[in-house]
């Protein structure tokens, strides 16, 4: 099997392909539910369901939704750290879907993550500066004394104090330790970061700290980021473009701003109802979208559109059809959504009413019941 | 990107200073954070029961270095035997007094040079056979913790074929078919004593294996072998350090029981199990001190490692609810 | 629940058929087709008798018959033959057997309740006197190997206190069967010894465990709905304390062959232990070997019997 594949020139979105640092087609990843059997398990966690898109050198692409809809398990997925149920992950213009992780190792080098947890993601009985020389040491790039001199030199960059390299990470505050990590992502000078909800366990005001100091490091280094998060303020800060993730689907993909301002899919206007205004005067006038019900379970998502048992103007079509991520109502080729009864602008959801019967939703939403007698 | 306005200027003690709920520093001057490895030692320190263990064990182990002085001193060598003055009328031991402190054995040997000297024997053997155990163990659990699948179910099968088996049987097998030596029987209560170890450790790895740090060196490319050594070792140390320190007394009284029947380190070297051995031939007949003075050494010692290991483990882990504090 | 069962009798199998190959290779092939009959022989070793153990055990032919042969043997419960007494291994571990029984179970009923019982009163009435006093007691038997421990009961009970102390004996064994007084008598001081020692890990266990059940919240609320102390302690406490006990016992009691060889050759009590070291001593071999293939069955079943027990009370129970 050829692993390194160039991609054929002439891509769906229409762009120039050597713009193209990741495509991601049909992705797909199932976890085995353990049922503590020996045999084949009957059950799955559909973690990510067929999810595609493609992000360009130099841009920040973010992927914004609920806990547990999929996108740390995408990220993850993309830098290999799991093995792929089925879909393709072109990095580079090489298919690294299938390969070893003996041939995944030499490309571990353009691809890095910045993880969530700041604490849990540094080992608490090792020391910042030998954190941050891993790199050098795992891939022999650097050692003794020229491994120090460019960690200390990977610490200043980030902001850290370089006579600390001997601290251990509990020495430091939240912050300091996320901007450990990411000293520790840049050894490489990858092409791709995958920032895993960087900011998301830290103070907002560090947030906005670890924020800048990644701005910075995008400029300086030319660095693409997919930008991992569940808040959508701090997405729509940094991103250039957004896919909005839903139960291991993508509902929208839309350029920054006009998500923002003109979102189609029932879920992002939800979810944007929700975000806090400063203005309070707006806030009050605002009408706030609650959503019925707890997330489905993934184990066995909802039949066609998986976000109708919630949607305020889900109709019976939502509940047979599963909808393509595509342009809507006129939107153009950089403007998807994956909806039956997208939101035109202005559009103000407080008025929707579903047009599928309540028992079928509360039905649908616990996963035991649909027309076509249950999914796997 | 848009800028978002940034309130420290990018400081880190500035930031230390804004993130609040942490020391504020004063000047340039930052508060040390102090290591885990530093607040259990400060711990262990002030645990009074544990002091006294060590400092008892220290005093046996400097016995057990300067047993030649020792002997020199009191001018009776360990296999000296005084046939004259060590033995009473009926050839059985004569009692403690000025010449023999701690009286003598069943050969007229000078009682006391012979359990210094035989402090010897049983700290060699407690710590050379516990490291062996401990450095097998480590091995095998982070092997069978990590690599998990048919290494793990490998190396679980092996260790419950060696369970099965009664320890003192093979023991006592293997020093039967091959020749009693020091070297063997560090080797067979070393090899033997490896499972429990290699079962703590193995636990301890899966429970660490999807911490994130993990997930984050794989990210980085590293080989499993870095992986184990790099990052888990260091974090599997502690409950290591805690078994090893109550698996010295373990090995101790194995090698003690091997001698007991016999079959540990050949006479006339001094171990204590042979001693009490023989002296349980006499004691019936009065001669206590034969019996007392080893058993009691042998207890003291045991007894000073249990104890520093209890509060080794108190101090590596404070939840324990100690009783000692 | 089946799946799991059947793959760990599966796994218990395996178990014992690594043990039959390394007790073969150990016992059987160390010593030398020549050696292991002269050895067999014993005694009785003239070369006509050499050669007919020779053909009895097949030492003639390639190592894996005699494998199996001897396998086949075990299979259909028979230990082998002992030369050296002229008797079978089956008929020598039946004389043995009951006193390593009464030894085991005796001591286990003693180190079960005594280690339990002191366990709960130090988890109820914790940084007391009491509880302080049973701790170091603890630490300290445990730190007392068990042939120090007899022969100090032995010289405490049998020498010091006579004449006061007539009725301890200390060397020997009466079968219940014959006199139920003198068999009880003969045993107390080796129950003793065995319990002592092995009771301190329970005390230490059952306190550890019952401490962390009786800080649950759950049993705050059980109180704070006034349901007696005594109520508490002993339904809920002592049920969930009373899983890591059970395992340690079933565990304890499967190696008990093991851990009750010293106590044996010290008290003279002719059990298992007993006869395995005078086995070594001659190097008797089948009789070794069949006894150490029965040890072993005992502790796979012992290990067996507690994984089942937990999966049946730990619904979440995984498969290693």
């Amino acid at each position: 099997m050829n692993d390194v594949n160039p991609v054929p020139a002439g891509s769906a979105d229409g762009s120039g392909d050597d713009d193209v640092l990741l495509r991601v087609e049909n992705l797909v990843k199932y976890f085995p539910v353990k049922s503590g059997g020996f045999f084949r398990p009957r059950e799955y966690v559909h973690a990510v369901d067929d999810v595609s898109f493609t992000v360009r050198r130099g841009q920040t692409f973010g992927i914004v939704g609920e806990t547990g809809c999929g996108k740390s398990t995408l990220g993850r997925s993309i830098a290999r750290l799991y093995d792929v149920t089925s879909g393709r992950i072109v990095f580079d213009g090489k298919d690294i879907s299938k390969i070893s992780q003996r041939r995944m190792r030499p490309l571990r080098r353009e691809i890095q993550l910045i993880f969530q947890d700041p604490m849990g993601s540094l080992n608490p009985r090792r020391r910042v500066g030998s954190i941050i020389g891993d790199p050098f040491a795992i891939h022999g790039l650097a050692s003794g004394a020229e491994r120090k001199r460019r960690v200390q030199e990977l610490m200043e960059r980030v902001g850290l104090n370089p006579e600390h390299f001997n601290r251990f990470p509990a020495e430091f505050s939240g912050g300091q330790r996320q901007r450990i990590g990411v000293a520790r992502a840049l050894a490489f000078r990858p092409k791709l970061i995958i920032c895993d909800e960087p900011v998301s366990a830290l103070d907002v005001s560090i947030q906005a700290q670890v924020i800048n100091l990644l701005a910075d490091l995008q400029a300086e280094f030319g660095l693409t980021y997919l930008f991992i998060a569940h808040d959508l303020s701090v997405v729509r800060h940094v991103s250039d473009t957004v896919g909005v993730m839903y139960l291991g689907k993508l509902t929208e993909v839309s350029p920054a701003d006009e998500l923002f301002t003109v979102p189609r899919h029932p879920y992002t206007g939800a979810l944007l109802s929700a975000v806090p205004l400063p203005d309070p005067d707006q806030s009050d006038q605002r009408h706030q979208i609650v959503l019925v019900g707890d997330v489905p379970s993934p184990i066995m998502p909802p039949s066609g559109c998986r976000f109708h048992p919630r949607c305020p103007k889900a109709a019976p079509v939502c509940v047979s059809e599963d909808p393509k991520l595509e342009p809507r109502l006129g939107d153009g080729p950089e403007h998807l959504a994956a909806c039956h009864l997208p939101m035109a602008e202005g559009e103000s959801l407080a008025e929707a009413r579903p047009t599928i019967g309540a028992t079928e939703r509360v039905v649908e939403a616990e996963g035991v019941l649909s027309p076509e007698g249950g999914k796997s | 990107m848009s800028m978002i306005p940034d309130v420290t200027g990018g400081d880190p003690v500035a930031e230390l200073a804004v993130e609040g709920g942490e020391p504020i520093p004063v000047g340039r001057k930052l508060i040390q954070g102090r290591s885990p490895w530093q607040l259990a030692w400060e711990r262990l320190r002030t645990d009074r029961a544990a002091v006294i263990a060590a400092v008892t064990i220290a005093a046996i182990v400097i016995a057990a270095l300067m047993a030649p002085l020792i002997a020199a001193w009191v001018g009776h060598g360990p296999n000296q035997q005084f046939i004259d003055i060590g033995e009473n009328a009926n050839g059985g031991p004569v009692p403690p007094s000025g010449i023999f402190w701690l009286g003598t054995d069943s050969s007229g040997r000078d009682l006391f040079v012979r359990i210094v000297y035989g402090a010897r024997v049983s700290l060699a053997v407690g710590v050379l056979a516990t490291m062996i155990a401990i450095a097998l163990g480590v091995l095998f659990g982070l092997a069978a913790g990590y690599l998990g699948g048919f290494v793990d179910i490998f190396i679980a099968r092996v260790i419950d074929v060696m369970l099965s088996i009664p320890f003192l049987v093979i023991a006592i097998s293997l020093a039967t078919i091959l020749h009693p030596s020091f070297w063997l029987v560090i080797f067979v209560v070393g090899i033997l004593s490896f499972t429990y170890p290699a079962r703590i450790v193995r636990g301890q790895v899966i429970s660490l294996k999807e911490k994130e740090y993990i997930l984050a060196a794989r990210a980085l490319g590293a080989r499993p072998l870095r992986i184990m050594f790099v990052d888990l070792l260091p974090n599997v140390l502690a409950p290591v350090i805690v078994y090893g320190s109550l698996l010295i007394p373990a090995s101790i009284v194995l090698e003690a029981t091997l001698s007991f029947l016999s079959v540990g380190i050949p006479p006339p070297t001094a171990d204590w199990g042979q001693m009490i051995s023989d002296a349980s031939g006499y004691y019936q007949y009065g001669y206590w001190w034969y019996l007392l003075f080893p058993s009691l050494a042998l207890l003291i010692t045991t007894l000073a490692f249990n104890i520093l290991g209890d509060s080794v483990r108190d101090a590596l882990d404070p939840r324990g609810g100690g009783i000692y504090v | 629940m089946i799946r799991y069962l059947s793959f760990r009798i599966g796994q218990a199998i395996l178990v014992m058929w690594a043990t039959t190959v390394v007790v073969f290779l150990l016992f059987f092939v160390g010593p030398g087709p020549n050696q292991v009959a002269r050895t067999f022989a014993g005694r009785l070793a003239t070369p006509a008798r050499l050669a007919q153990i020779k053909h009895d055990l097949h030492l003639d032919q390639p190592l894996y018959l005699q494998y199996l042969h001897w396998v086949g043997n075990l299979l259909q419960g028979n230990l082998g033959y002992d030369y050296y007494k002229g008797q079978s291994v089956n008929s020598v571990v039946a004389a043995a057997l009951p006193a390593t029984i009464s030894l085991v179970i005796g001591a286990a009923i003693l180190w079960i309740g005594y280690g339990v019982i002191s366990g709960i009163i130090s988890a109820v009435r914790p940084r007391t006197l009491l509880d302080r006093s049973f701790t170091v007691s603890a630490l300290f038997f445990y730190s007392m190997p068990t042939f120090v421990l007899g022969l100090s009961l032995i010289w405490i009970f049998a020498y010091k206190l006579s004449p006061v102390t007539q009725f301890f004996p200390f060397h020997g064994y009466v079968p219940i069967t014959s006199n139920p007084g003198q068999w009880f008598e003969y045993l107390i001081l080796p129950w003793l010894t065995v319990s002592m020692v092995t009771a301190a890990g329970y005390t230490r266990l059952t306190r550890t465990a019952m401490l962390d059940v009786l800080g649950e919240d759950y049993i705050r609320t059980a109180r704070s709905k006034g349901m007696r102390e005594g109520r508490v302690i002993v339904v809920h406490g002592l049920r969930s304390a009373l899983t890591p006990v059970v395992t340690l016992a079933g565990l304890d009691i499967g190696t008990a062959l093991g851990g009750v060889i010293i106590t044996e050759t010290l008290f003279g009590i002719p059990g298992l232990g007993w006869t395995i070291v005078q086995a070594i001593n001659v190097q008797d071999l089948p009789e070794i070997m069949g006894i150490v293939v029965l040890a072993a069955t005992f502790v796979v079943f012992a290990n067996l019997v507690v994984d089942i027990l937990y999966a049946v009370l730990d619904p979440r129970v995984r498969l290693y």
